[in-house]
């Protein structure tokens, strides 16, 4: 497993997350964990490790909530993160 | 979705308003719901073959019950177990529109069995999506239809056995039994790779609605964690590990390439609507233009609001001759209302109406204490004398009615209605010797225009004369009597 390249990109929305932990047993590169953190709802978020993702969108098709997590398939900081946040 | 980016699909709302509280962004189901990704699956479709604007989501009773708080389409919730009979409705309606009926296991295959079964059979032109999560999730986790043997529930807390509730359900195989459905196939909601067929189930799915090719439905095999008591990733190895053996996945219907298409208002799929004109004709509604209007006729003050309760044997014309007042009323200018009530029995049960003719607009069709009352039988003459206002009419029956009314605070008039009618060859016309009688001594009607417009209340031509010498003749019969 190469988890030094990004190409894709992934955003959570720690306050969409229940903490099911189905994306992370999804991710077929394991870049992702559950949070030690709290989110007001009382759930450990989902949470991207921070380096490793393919993009390959498969955490986005296992989560249960619609706006939980959005997936760029190749992410460009330089040209993304404007409209990200 | 194509493109670079995948994120939450424009056919949910962006923010959940019309979820109450104050959390709007997430949906109400628990974590690790198979719900929301099926809904993600479908939203993502609605919005990549562009039909988002006509798309009508039915939702269902069950945990998908507050479909219409997610889905930025059309929405009707239905009844228990309906969805396939509104989405039958709604289709047929609004044939342009792309209707999606969701339903889960308890909905559709236990409540609403016999409605998903009549749906598919006639081929209608909606997308059904199934949820089989084998359990009552909403309701806290009783046995379904498609609970496995063994599995242990709320209400099977020693296990389903086959000697007890029999055994699950196979929804998919069952409806391949039909000659209509084009598309069934059993999915997985849960794994990436099964997910990802799943994905492709559900826009084929919709695109044979969209391409008028028939009855469609996807079954998708769902983890429900609290209800199973199960935490999420366990759940999801569940439904395949498990689950997947009573429901083996796959297509158990694939016409789609064999069917023709067709475009609503071109081809019509072989319905044939009836236009209104012929509809009319049909079930031989009077129309509007041979309808003459007649001025209100001039009675006593009391009679300027008329609460009616007509009563007796079910066949005796009881609820016909409540139309007949109703429908003439409103010929000459009334305010009417008519409130039917009666048992199952067409013949020889029970039956009264409630009818209304007034000056002023009528506020509640329902009668405790009748102005007038007018009994046919017996029973309900012993039934119904006491809830006569003071200084009300009772107009009965004296063919079958032996015992006066007892009350000396009304008017009573006996019209020997039945044996009237005999004697013009069919005892049925005793309702209109009695409509002929109360307008004798009422005048609430003009007794001209009920013969000359009897068209309008009796359908069958032969018996229109009938009716006709039945009111003139409870009218002489009560004329020549003082009272």
């Amino acid at each position: 497993m190469s988890a030094k390249k990004s190409r894709g990109m992934i955003f959570f929305r720690v306050e969409e997350c229940k903490g099911c932990a189905l994306c992370v047993d999804a991710c077929p590169v394991n870049v992702l964990e559950l949070s030690s953190e709290l989110n007001s709802h009382g759930y450990h978020p989902a949470t991207y490790k921070g380096e490793g993702c393919t993009g390959c969108g498969v955490c986005y098709y296992v989560c249960p909530e619609p706006g939980g997590i959005k997936v760029y398939k190749r992410y460009d900081p330089e040209k993304h993160t404007a409209e990200v946040q | 979705m194509s493109g670079n980016i995948l994120e939450k699909p424009q056919s949910f709302y962006s923010e959940y308003t019309r979820k109450p509280g104050a959390d709007t962004l997430t949906t109400h189901y628990c974590p690790g719901c198979g719900h929301g990704v099926l809904h993600k699956l479908i939203a993502e479709a609605l919005d990549d073959f562009g039909v988002r604007e006509k798309a009508i989501f039915v939702s269902p009773v069950g945990c998908s019950v507050f479909g219409y708080y997610y889905f930025h389409t059309g929405n009707v919730q239905a009844a228990h177990g309906r969805a396939s009979a509104v989405a039958t409705a709604l289709k047929r309606a609004n044939p342009d529109s792309i209707v999606i009926s969701y339903q889960g296991d308890g909905d559709l295959a236990g409540i609403g069995g016999n409605n998903i079964l009549q749906a598919a059979n006639r081929g209608e032109n909606f997308t059904t999506f199934f949820v089989n999560n084998a359990i009552y999730g909403m309701t806290g986790g009783q046995m379904a239809p498609t609970t496995l043997i063994g599995q242990t529930t709320t209400t099977t807390p020693r296990g389903r056995t086959h000697e007890n509730e029999g055994y699950p359900l196979r929804v998919a195989e069952l409806l391949a039994t039909l000659e209509a459905p084009v598309y069934l196939e059993r999915v997985l909601i849960g794994d990436p790779k099964y997910t990802m067929k799943a994905r492709k189930a559900v826009r084929k799915a919709i695109k044979a609605q969209i391409e008028g090719k028939g009855f469609s439905m996807v079954e998708a095999l769902s983890a429900c964690p609290l209800g199973w008591k199960m935490d999420p990733v366990d759940a999801k190895n569940w439904v395949q590990d498990v689950l997947v053996k009573y429901f083996p996945l796959g297509v158990t219907r694939d016409n789609i390439s064999e069917v023709e298409g067709y475009v609503p208002g071109e081809n019509g799929n072989g319905r044939k609507p009836l236009s209104d004109r012929e509809l009319v004709k049909k079930i031989d509604i009077p129309s509007d233009e041979t309808t003459t209007t007649y001025p209100l006729p001039e009675a006593e003050d009391r009679y300027k609001h008329s609460e009616i309760k007509i009563a007796g044997f079910g066949g005796q014309g009881v609820l016909s001759l409540g139309v007949g007042l109703s429908q003439m009323g409103m010929l000459q200018q009334y305010h009417v209302s008519w409130l039917p009530s009666y048992g199952p029995e067409m013949r020889g049960g029970t039956a009264h109406c409630h009818v209304k003719l007034s000056h002023n607009p009528i506020g509640a069709p329902l009668i405790e204490k009748p102005t007038i009352l007018v009994p046919m039988n017996k029973p309900s003459l012993y039934k119904f004398e006491d809830s006569v206002v003071e200084g009300g009419d009772i107009f009965y029956n004296s063919s079958l009615i032996d015992t006066p009314p007892k009350r000396s605070d009304v008017n009573v008039y006996p019209v020997d209605a039945t044996e009237i009618a005999d004697g013009l060859g069919n005892t049925k016309a005793a309702n209109m010797v009695m409509l002929g009688a109360i307008i004798a001594k009422t005048g609430l009607l003009d007794k001209e225009a009920v013969i000359t417009e009897m068209k309008q209340i009796i359908k069958k031509e032969k018996y229109v004369e009938l009716n006709q010498n039945a009111v003139q003749a409870g009218f002489d019969a009560l004329q020549s009597v003082s009272g």
